[in-house]
Parts: C-alpha cells; sequence; structure tokens
C-alpha cells in the first residue's frame, strides 16, 4: 500500500452561478522517498487537489473521494483536531510565493519553534537547537542571528529557505512542494530545487512536486503526473514519459519546450482551458486537440495505456485513429 | 527607536503652529465678544466698554492680539481666564482628570468589547454571530449621544434604579480631598466603605455612552481588517503547520490585523475627548468638556484657546504614542530608516 493514496478525488467550489469543478475524479499515489511531479498550466487543479490532501481549501469548495488516506488513514473521515496532528508533522508543504507566506509580524526563529512546539515534546532549549540546525540544513548563512531577523528583511530565495525549513521541522514523510520556485528569479530556482532533492535524498521522505514547468520535471522527479482542467490525462514514469507521451496534451507540451522545437517558431497550444461554462461534453481537450475527432467531442475518453484519451499516442503517432487510417488506405 | 520618534515628535510642531492660528481665528470669527456678553441688557456707557475693551486687549489690532497670544503661548503662558480670572492652564488641570478618567475607561470597554467581537464576526462571516454583531455596532455608531444617554438614564436610573442619575459620587454620603482627580482612585484612597463601588456606579452610564461609537467602530474595523488578513498566504502556512483556529486566528491573524484598528483607536480617542463634551454635559460629568461648554456660552477666549490648545496637544501626544505602538506591533515600520 502506498503512503498517501488518492482515488477518484473530485473538488468543487461554489460560486454564484452553480458549483465549479476543479478537481475532477484525479487518482495519485505517492509512495514513501519517491518523488512525484505533478504538471499542467494554471488552472489544472494541481494545487488544489494538494490542498485538498492538507485540508486547506476554504470553506466553499466541497472535497469529494473514492479514498484519500495516508498510512492507511481516512483522511476525509478524521476529526479536525485528529487531522491537525498529521497535517505539518507527517504532511508538510510549501508555497508559491514566500514572501507573503511568511507572517511578517513574527521572527524567523518564532515561526520555525511554533511548529516544533505544537507537534514534537522537546524542551525550549532543544527547540531552538533544533530550529538552529533547521537553518543551517536549508543552507541559510549565520542561522543563529538569522532566527531573530523578521521576513522582511530576506529576500525571496532566503524566504523559502526558511518555508523549507519550516516544513521538515518534524521530519515529515511527505513534503508537497507548490511551484516552490515560481516566485523566484532562475539561478535561485536551481539552488531550491537542488536543496529540495538533497532533502528529499537525505531524510527519505516522499516529494510531491507541483509545477508547470517540464524542464522542473526533468530534473527532479521519477515520476509525473499530467493534469490538464482537473483531470489527470496522463502518468509515466519521467523517462518514459519524455521519451514517448501517450496524451496529445502531454506530448503538446513536449514539443513546446524550447529545446524540442524543430521550427523557427516556438509551437503552442492553441485556446485556452475551458472553465466553468465552456466544458466540453466529451474530451475536455478535445477542443484544442490537432488530433481530435467526433468521437473526441462527444464522448468523454477512457483511460487507454495510462492516458487519459480516444487515440493514445505511441511513438508519436496515435492508435486506431480513424483519420490516420483513412490518410494510410 | 528614539530616531523615528524624534522625528515624529519633529512633524508634530507645523500641527501646533497650524492649530494656534485656526483657533485663534475661528473664534474672532464668532459674533460677540467677552465684553459684549458680559455687559448685561440695560448697557454701560460707551466709555465704560471702550475701557474694558482695552484693559483686556481687545482694542488692538488683530495680528498684534495673535503675536501676544502667540508669544505668551511660547513662553508656557496659557493665558487668564476672563470669568475666573484664574490661569487657564490651573483650571484645565483641575478638571481633566474627570475628563480622562471617563476617557480612559471609555476607551477599555469599547477595547475589551470591540475587538473580541470583530474577531468572532470575521470568524464567522456571513453567520448569525456576524449578523447580530456587526447589526449591533451599525445600530451603535449611528445613535446619537445625547439620546442614548438620556434612554440609558430613564431605563437604568430611573426605572431600574440601578444607577446614579449624574455627578462622579455620591456628595451626600462621600466626602473626600483629591488627591489624584482620579475618582476611581480617590475613593479608594479615601479608605471610606463603600466609596470605590458608588464611584464605580455613577462612571458606569457615561463611560457606557461614550463608548458606544468607538466600541462600534474597533468592532467594525477589527472584522473587515481580520477577514483581509485571514485571507493572506500566512494564514495558510499557519494552517500548514497544524496549528489550532484559536492560535491561528488569535495569535497569527489578530497581530497583523490590529495594525489598522491600533490607528483607528488613536484617532478615537480624540474624538473622545471631543465627544465627552456631550456625555459630560448629560450627566453633569465635571470635565472638560463642560468647561469647554460654558467658555463658549461666555467668549471667554483665553480659557477656550488655551483649552483647545491643551486637548490638542493631548490629542496629538496619544498619536504620538499610537504611532510608537505601531512600530511595536509592526516590525517592518519599526525597522525603516
Amino acid at each position: 500500500m502506498s503512503m498517501l493514496e488518492i482515488e477518484n478525488l473530485t473538488v468543487e467550489f461554489k460560486t454564484g452561478s452553480g458549483y465549479f469543478r476543479a478537481v475532477d475524479g484525479v487518482s495519485l499515489q505517492v509512495d514513501k522517498g519517491e518523488v512525484l511531479a505533478i504538471v499542467g498550466e494554471s488552472g489544472s487543479g494541481k494545487s488544489v487537489s494538494m490542498l485538498a490532501v492538507m485540508g486547506l481549501l476554504p470553506w466553499t469548495a466541497k472535497v469529494t473521494a473514492d479514498r484519500m488516506t495516508f498510512e492507511g488513514r481516512d483522511l476525509l473521515g478524521l476529526s479536525a483536531n485528529d487531522r491537525r496532528r498529521i497535517i505539518g508533522k507527517d504532511i508538510a508543504m510549501i508555497f508559491q510565493e514566500p514572501m507573503s507566506s511568511l507572517n511578517p509580524c513574527f521572527t524567523v526563529g518564532f515561526q520555525i519553534i511554533e511548529a516544533l512546539k505544537e507537534h514534537l515534546d522537546l524542551d525550549k532549549a532543544q527547540r531552538k537547537a533544533r530550529a538552529i540546525e533547521l537553518l543551517g540544513l536549508v543552507g541559510i548563512p549565520s542561522p543563529e542571528q538569522r532566527l531573530r531577523a523578521f521576513p522582511h528583511q530576506l529576500s525571496g530565495g532566503m524566504s523559502q529557505r526558511v518555508m523549507i525549513a519550516m516544513a521538515i521541522a518534524c521530519s515529515p514523510k511527505l513534503l508537497i512542494a507548490d511551484e516552490p520556485t515560481t516566485a523566484l528569479d532562475v539561478t535561485i530556482q536551481a539552488q531550491i530545487l537542488e536543496l529540495l532533492v538533497r532533502l528529499q535524498k537525505e531524510t527519505g521522505m516522499g516529494l510531491v512536486l507541483i509545477t508547470h514547468s517540464m524542464g522542473v520535471v526533468a530534473e527532479t522527479a521519477e515520476r509525473v503526473s499530467v493534469q490538464y482542467a482537473g483531470q489527470k490525462v496522463e502518468e509515466q514514469a519521467v523517462k518514459e514519459l519524455f521519451r514517448d507521451p501517450r496524451h496529445p496534451y502531454t506530448a503538446a507540451l513536449l514539443s513546446a519546450l524550447p529545446e524540442r522545437a524543430k521550427g523557427r517558431k516556438l509551437p503552442s497550444i492553441p485556446g485556452v482551458v475551458p472553465g466553468q461554462f465552456d466544458r466540453p461534453a466529451g474530451c475536455l481537450f478535445a477542443p484544442r486537440c490537432q488530433l481530435a475527432t467526433e468521437l473526441c467531442h462527444t464522448t468523454p475518453p477512457p483511460r487507454l495505456d495510462g492516458a487519459l484519451c480516444h487515440y493514445p499516442l505511441k511513438d508519436g503517432a496515435p492508435q486506431n485513429h480513424p483519420g490516420l487510417k483513412e490518410r494510410a488506405a | 527607536m528614539i530616531r523615528f520618534f524624534l522625528k515624529r515628535l519633529a512633524l508634530t510642531i507645523p500641527t501646533f503652529i497650524a492649530l494656534m492660528f485656526i483657533t485663534f481665528v475661528m473664534l474672532r470669527l464668532v459674533p460677540g465678544d467677552p465684553i459684549e456678553v458680559r455687559r448685561g441688557e440695560r448697557g454701560i456707557s460707551p466709555e465704560r466698554l471702550a475701557q474694558l475693551r482695552h484693559d483686556m486687549g481687545l482694542d488692538q489690532p488683530l495680528w498684534k492680539q495673535f503675536l501676544d497670544y502667540a508669544n505668551a503661548l511660547l513662553h508656557g503662558d496659557f493665558g487668564t481666564s476672563i470669568v475666573s480670572k484664574s490661569p487657564v492652564l490651573h483650571e484645565f488641570l483641575t478638571l481633566f482628570p474627570a475628563t480622562l478618567e471617563l476617557t480612559i475607561t471609555a476607551m477599555i470597554f469599547a477595547i475589551v468589547l470591540g475587538v473580541p467581537a470583530g474577531v468572532i464576526a470575521a470568524s464567522r462571516r456571513g453567520g448569525v454571530y456576524d449578523q447580530a454583531l456587526m447589526g449591533l455596532a451599525l445600530t451603535g455608531y449611528s445613535m446619537p449621544i445625547f439620546w442614548w444617554g438620556l434612554i440609558l438614564v430613564l431605563i437604568m436610573s430611573n426605572t431600574l434604579h440601578l444607577t446614579p442619575v449624574s455627578g462622579r459620587v455620591d456628595l451626600i454620603k462621600f466626602y473626600y480631598q483629591p488627591v489624584t482627580g482620579f475618582m476611581l482612585i480617590d475613593s479608594i484612597l479615601s479608605g471610606q466603605k463603600g466609596a470605590f463601588m458608588d464611584a464605580v456606579r455613577h462612571l458606569i452610564l457615561p463611560m457606557i455612552v461614550l463608548g458606544t461609537v468607538p466600541l462600534a467602530v474597533i468592532a467594525r474595523m477589527t472584522r473587515s481588517s481580520m477577514l483581509e488578513v485571514l485571507e493572506e498566504d500566512y494564514v495558510r502556512t499557519a494552517r500548514a503547520k497544524g496549528l489550532s483556529w484559536t492560535r491561528i486566528v488569535g495569535v497569527h491573524a489578530l497581530r497583523n490585523a490590529l495594525i489598522p484598528v491600533v490607528t483607528v483607536i488613536g484617532l478615537q480617542v480624540g474624538g473622545l475627548l471631543a465627544g465627552a463634551v456631550l456625555t459630560e454635559t448629560i450627566f453633569s460629568w465635571p470635565g472638560v468638556g463642560k468647561w469647554l461648554i460654558e467658555s463658549i456660552n461666555r467668549r471667554d477666549y483665553p480659557a477656550l484657546q488655551g483649552g483647545i490648545m491643551l486637548i490638542a496637544t493631548i490629542v496629538i501626544l496619544v498619536n504620538l504614542f499610537i504611532d510608537m505602538l505601531y512600530g511595536l506591533i509592526n516590525p517592518r515600520i519599526r525597522h525603516a530608516k
């Protein structure tokens, strides 16, 4: 059994005009010591599904799942108090905006020690020592002085390091990193990713990396789940995914990578992600898919070869595709 | 911190100059002067009138009067009341403790009830508590002070006989020399049995009346500020740590939410010192507000000018103190160069 198991997770937000489905039947597993990347463009529900695991969604969200367990414990069935004992201790999360994710009114030390106080049985001196150790671990110079620093005295990269220190304070078994490098500049991005991967290797924790950058995926992940409009469209090991993407969306994403682009113009995927009111009846990607047929527009696709598609690709060519058959004939 | 304080202090100087000028001009714009108000129905001879005007320096050109006044003020002389012939500063200091006692207790009343009410309303947004509390706050804010005071007196004093109607302490039962001017403290110092409780009973109604508007403002301000803060990323971080809701709201959110509330409290203190005028009149509270009203009726220029300057000074000092407090709550300001 996997450490984190999610089956058929659906999250809907109550809006003025009915429910908006942000996550649509997503299933995921994360094992101990594994790095899973969740990729997708903005609005694909990747953050929301993980916030649902953490129980951090606003009350307007309706979360349903056939199964959502962590180490065999049903997260949805737990009382708020019991859940709090897991959240922040066994499962921790870091966010996209490090600068605004730290409380401006309290010192870095206070905010790290607070997490230790909540979950671990340490005395005051031990907590302080652990906080200094943590800051050292995430590569912050002169950690002892930094304990007294306020968030506004730190740069973005430093803030994200502090966030990471805070998240790994209680040695979590699973760390969820929600676009941890998006708000940072490129050189710092690489450092933070390196740090996350190093910590993951050293501590053996599971890591879920939410990102929209295929580059980040290639460098860090072992397994990749691609999400589109709230659905998981494909899941594969990272090497296979880059070598032989099954879903046309994944293929389109990969061909949009600058290093893979062939022509002078960078390829892009035409159109936008469907919203609340223009959700297609069939495959959600059909309106933007170059291979879409009548069937794609009318009937939701089955999951074939690990991809949510009527005609999954194999070595770049769609299988059983009527259009291509005709052309071949 | 000290540099920050000195900078703030320096900024108050132009405020004082403007204030001095405005009070002087505004008072001269009110029709009538101290002599006219006092000469009575039968009238006095023009020579006598001119003599009195000359004695008080009212026959001087306005710019000269202003310079004399400013000069005296700069030397710490607030002038002498035309009516009582005693120094304005002395009169003010005799009456001010009563106003201060009322203002402080009213402010405590407003803060102690207002901040929790705002926090509760915000954390139950849209719920029954939220709507009930905010409805009450709006009612409180819209209540005319004199009407609210009279209604309270009618119910609490006249019908239920729970509190006295006016004054600071029952002078028939208790008599003692003022030491601090604060009745609550003096009644304890006097050692007379029951004096303290009597002073409290006298204070309750004026305190509620004066505290109602700030209470409403603080509650609404705390609520909206809290709602804003609860949406912040760092509140999500606090939740992600697995902290209890009480700790998230009471520590992480409240500290940030209080920053604008503290500013409002500072502004309200100024409003209270001025608003005390009405409350003091309703409850015959022998404070500065009542004295100022009487001074206006008598066109007692020195008393008014001095009194307003003194109150303004206090308001400015309170706001200076609030600015300091602001720096304590908000580290970003403390560290700003």
